[in-house]
């Protein structure tokens, strides 16, 4: 059980390092969040192989937190952090392509000062 | 017995990451990544809750690591879908290297970025 658990602890870490490799080298800030993806990845099955080798559940509400802290990040730098404006929807609406509609999601809020 | 199911199950999953790994390192384009990256999300970390699922083997702790599998099932392709489509229209991939764009003539890619450069 011991060595079993150096191997995988070995594995997790480099493909932690290539990861961590990726994230600092990356070209786009795109390459940087699915870098990040894999290293949320990573981290969550660490997590569970400690409680598993532990007999330790205490660990566990946490992998439920970063499997949705980990969504919300990437979606939102995929939306905002696109260094690119979006494009106008008239071409894309006149080739019939109504449910593919990228300003269905940036409705502006009037109002709403919380 | 089943201890050893567990390890072999959890030792895939981390060999996934470990693709997953080399795949970033090594593959030359933000698609192609992509391909790799979805593997340690899904599959790798399927295979690693199963086997602490099969370590713990307790009832509480069987029902969270379905809760993580489930919200990983649900919210992985959709992150994938998102980014995907964003470095599509901002031309973050190699044009070259694609067999068929079936994308093209339904979006439009953003007006002010040059077209087709490979990751720079």
């Amino acid at each position: 059980m011991t060595v079993s658990g150096v191997i995988l602890t070995v594995l997790l870490c480099a493909a932690a390092g290539l990861t961590l490799y990726r994230i600092l080298r990356g070209p786009a800030v795109l390459d940087r969040v699915i870098a990040t993806d894999v290293l949320l990845a990573v981290v969550v099955a660490a997590i569970a192989a400690e409680a598993a080798f532990s007999r330790d559940a205490t660990a566990l509400p946490v992998l439920v937190v970063l499997s949705i802290l980990g969504f919300v990040g990437s979606v939102g730098v995929a939306r905002l952090g696109s260094s690119t404006a979006e494009p106008d929807t008239a071409a894309s609406a006149a080739a019939g392509q109504s449910d593919t509609d990228p300003a269905a999601l940036n409705v502006p809020t009037h109002g709403g000062r919380s | 017995m089943i201890d050893v199911i567990a390890v072999v199950l959890m030792i895939g999953g981390a060999l996934l990451c470990l693709a997953a790994g080399i795949a970033l390192l090594r593959f030359p384009d933000l698609l192609s990544r992509m391909h790799a990256t979805a593997k340690p999300q899904v599959l790798g970390l399927l295979l690693i809750l199963i086997g602490c699922g099969l370590r713990l083997r307790d009832p509480v702790d069987v029902t969270t690591l379905v809760l993580v599998a489930v919200f990983q099932l649900a919210t992985a392709p959709v992150a994938a879908h998102m980014v995907a489509r964003s470095a599509y229209r901002t031309h973050r991939f190699r044009a070259d290297l694609l067999v068929v764009d079936e994308l093209a003539p339904a979006i439009t890619p953003a007006a002010d970025t040059p077209a087709g450069h490979g990751p720079r």
